[in-house]
C-alpha cells in the first residue's frame, strides 16, 4: 500500500545532489530527530487526552469536552498553559542536579521510544541487541527521578523519590526476567528478529503457559515501572503532595508529565512487541485467506492498535485497584513475582528443550 | 505495507545519538520557549520549600531509611544475573546440554541467594 520509501529516497537523492555526503547524513539525522520530536509530543498529548477520557468514563463523567470538538484540543491547551507558567527559582535546591533531572527522564523515554517497531521497516534504532538496549536506556529514567527528589531539598520529594527508586529498580527485575523468558523463546534480541519470529503466530500463543505468565508479570511490573496506580505511591497525593516532582513548576513539571505518559506508551509498545507480534498482523497457520485479509491492514495500525489496547488495560488497573503500601509493594515483587518469574523461566526452558511450543 | 527505509542509514550508533540529542533538544527548546513566554515575579516566600507553610526545619538532603539501600543491593545482584543470562538465552539452542547444565548451576546459586536473603529477613520491610 503506502510506500514511504519513495519519499525518503527522493529526499535522499535531492539532498545528495545538493551537498556532500556528510552534510546529507547530518540533514537526514535532523529530519529524523524532527519527526521523532513531533511524534513524541503528539503521542504524549494524545495519551493525556486518552487517559482523561477513559478515567471520566470509568467514573461516569464526561471528561474534557470544551476545548475543540469532543475536547480534542484540551491537552494542547494544557501544554500551552504549562509553557506560559512561571518557572519558579527555588532557594535551597541543588541547581545543577535540579536542572539535569528532566533531561535524564526525557532522554530515557526518547531513546526507548526510538527502538519501538512502528511498522514494517518503520523503526529508527535497530541494534542486534535491541530489546536489551531498551531495558538499559529505560533505566536511566530512575536516575532522573532520584535526582529530582534529592536535589529539590524537600522532605516529600526525598521520600517520594526513594520510594520510586526502590519500586522502579525492584520491578525492573521482573521486566528483565519476563523479557529474558521471551528472548529464550525468540532466540534473538533484535527487535526486527523478534517481530519476524512471530510472523506465523504471536508469542503469547506460541509459548502458551510460560508466555502467558510472563505477559501477566510484565503488565504488573510495567504498571509499577511507570509509577501508575495502584503502584503510584511515589506520588501519593494524600501523603506526599506530588512526590518527587513537588518542587518542579511550569514546563519543568511538564517534562515529568510528558515522560510519564510516554512511558505508558513504551511499556504497552514493548508488551505488544514481545507478546503480540509488534507490527505483525494476526496470522493463524493454515488459514491462508484470513492471513491475507489481515495483511491488508497497515502495520502501523496494528502496532498502535495493540499499544492503545494494552494501555487501556493499564489505565483500567488504575481505576480498579486501591493503592498499595510500600511493604506490600516490595513483598509483591520480591516474594511473589520474582520467584514465579524464576520458575517461569525454567518452565520456558523446559518447553523449548522438549520442543513443546507451537 | 508501509515501507520506510530511514534514508538508508545503517549506523545504529548514529541513530541512537540522534534520538539522544532529540531528547536534549526537546527539553532545551521547551525551557527556552517557557523562559520567553512565562512571567517573572519576585517574592522571597516563593523560593521556600513546598512543605507545610511554616519555615522548613533542617536539611532535607539527610539520612534516610536503610531499607531502601538493602533493596538496591538485592536488585544489583539479580540484575547482574539477568545480564549474564541474556547471552545464553540467545544462543540456548546452539549451546545444548552443556550450556544448559552450566547455566543451571549459576541459576541455582542465585536462587540460593534469594532463599538466603529471604531467610535472613532482608525482604521484610520494617
Amino acid at each position: 500500500m503506502q510506500d514511504l520509501s519513495i519519499i525518503t529516497n527522493w529526499i535522499h537523492n535531492f539532498l545528495s545532489s545538493l551537498m556532500p555526503g556528510w552534510l546529507t547524513v547530518t540533514v537526514e539525522c535532523l529530519l529524523i530527530g524532527l519527526g521523532l520530536l513531533l511524534v513524541y509530543a503528539l503521542l504524549a498529548l494524545f495519551y493525556i487526552y486518552y487517559e482523561r477520557k477513559l478515567c471520566a468514563a470509568f467514573q461516569c463523567r464526561l471528561g474534557p469536552n470544551r476545548v475543540g470538538p469532543w475536547g480534542l484540543l484540551q491537552s494542547f491547551a494544557d501544554m500551552f498553559k504549562m509553557l506560559i507558567k512561571e518557572l519558579i527559582e527555588l532557594k535551597h535546591v541543588d541547581r545543577f542536579l535540579f536542572a539535569l533531572a528532566p533531561y535524564l527522564v526525557i532522554i530515557a523515554s526518547m531513546l526507548s521510544f526510538a527502538v519501538l517497531p512502528w511498522g514494517n521497516g518503520l523503526q529508527i534504532i535497530d541494534f542486534n541487541i535491541g530489546i536489551f538496549f531498551l531495558i538499559a536506556v529505560s533505566s536511566i529514567g530512575v536516575l532522573g527521578i532520584l535526582l529530582a527528589g534529592w536535589s529539590s531539598n524537600n522532605k516529600f520529594t526525598l521520600i517520594g523519590s526513594l520510594r520510586s527508586g526502590a519500586q522502579m529498580v525492584s520491578y525492573e527485575l521482573s521486566i528483565g526476567l519476563s523479557v529474558l523468558t521471551m528472548v529464550c523463546l525468540a532466540g534473538t534480541m533484535s527487535v526486527t528478529g523478534i517481530v519476524e519470529q512471530q510472523s506465523d503466530l504471536w508469542f503469547i500463543f506460541k509459548g502458551h503457559i510460560p508466555a502467558f505468565i510472563a505477559f501477566v508479570i510484565y503488565m504488573i511490573a510495567g504498571t509499577a515501572e511507570t509509577n501508575r496506580g495502584p503502584f503510584d505511591l511515589p506520588e501519593a497525593e494524600s501523603e506526599l503532595t506530588a512526590g518527587y516532582h513537588t518542587e518542579y513548576s511550569g514546563m519543568h513539571f511538564g517534562f515529568f508529565y510528558l515522560a510519564e505518559y510516554l512511558n505508558l506508551f513504551i511499556v504497552s509498545g514493548v508488551a505488544s512487541l514481545l507478546f503480540f507480534g509488534g507490527w505483525m498482523p494476526l496470522h493463524i497457520p493454515g488459514w491462508d485467506a484470513f492471513n491475507h485479509i489481515m495483511d491488508y491492514i497497515p502495520s502501523v495500525v496494528w502496532f498502535l492498535g495493540k499499544a492503545f489496547a494494552l494501555s487501556f488495560v493499564i489505565i483500567w488497573f488504575k481505576w480498579t485497584f486501591p493503592r498499595l503500601r510500600i511493604d506490600q509493594l516490595l513483598s509483591l515483587e520480591w516474594k511473589y513475582l520474582l520467584p514465579i518469574n524464576l520458575f517461569n523461566l525454567v518452565l520456558m526452558v523446559v518447553i523449548i528443550v522438549c520442543n513443546l511450543h507451537f | 505495507m508501509i515501507l520506510l527505509d530511514i534514508f538508508g542509514i545503517t549506523n545504529n550508533g548514529l541513530l541512537a545519538l540522534t534520538a539522544l540529542l532529540t531528547g536534549v533538544a526537546l527539553v532545551f527548546l521547551a525551557l527556552f520557549l517557557a523562559g520567553l513566554l512565562s512571567p517573572r515575579s519576585f517574592n522571597p516566600q516563593k523560593g521556600e520549600a513546598y512543605e507545610c507553610g511554616i519555615p522548613t526545619r533542617g536539611e532535607s538532603m539527610s539520612q534516610f531509611k536503610v531499607g531502601y539501600y538493602l533493596f538496591a543491593i538485592l536488585f544489583l545482584m539479580f540484575d547482574v544475573e539477568t545480564v549474564f543470562l541474556f547471552p545464553w538465552a540467545v544462543r540456548m539452542r546452539e549451546l545444548g546440554v552443556q550450556g544448559l547444565l552450566s547455566i543451571a548451576v549459576f541459576f541455582g546459586v542465585l536462587v540460593l541467594g534469594l532463599v538466603y536473603a529471604w531467610r535472613k529477613g532482608a525482604l521484610e520491610w520494617k
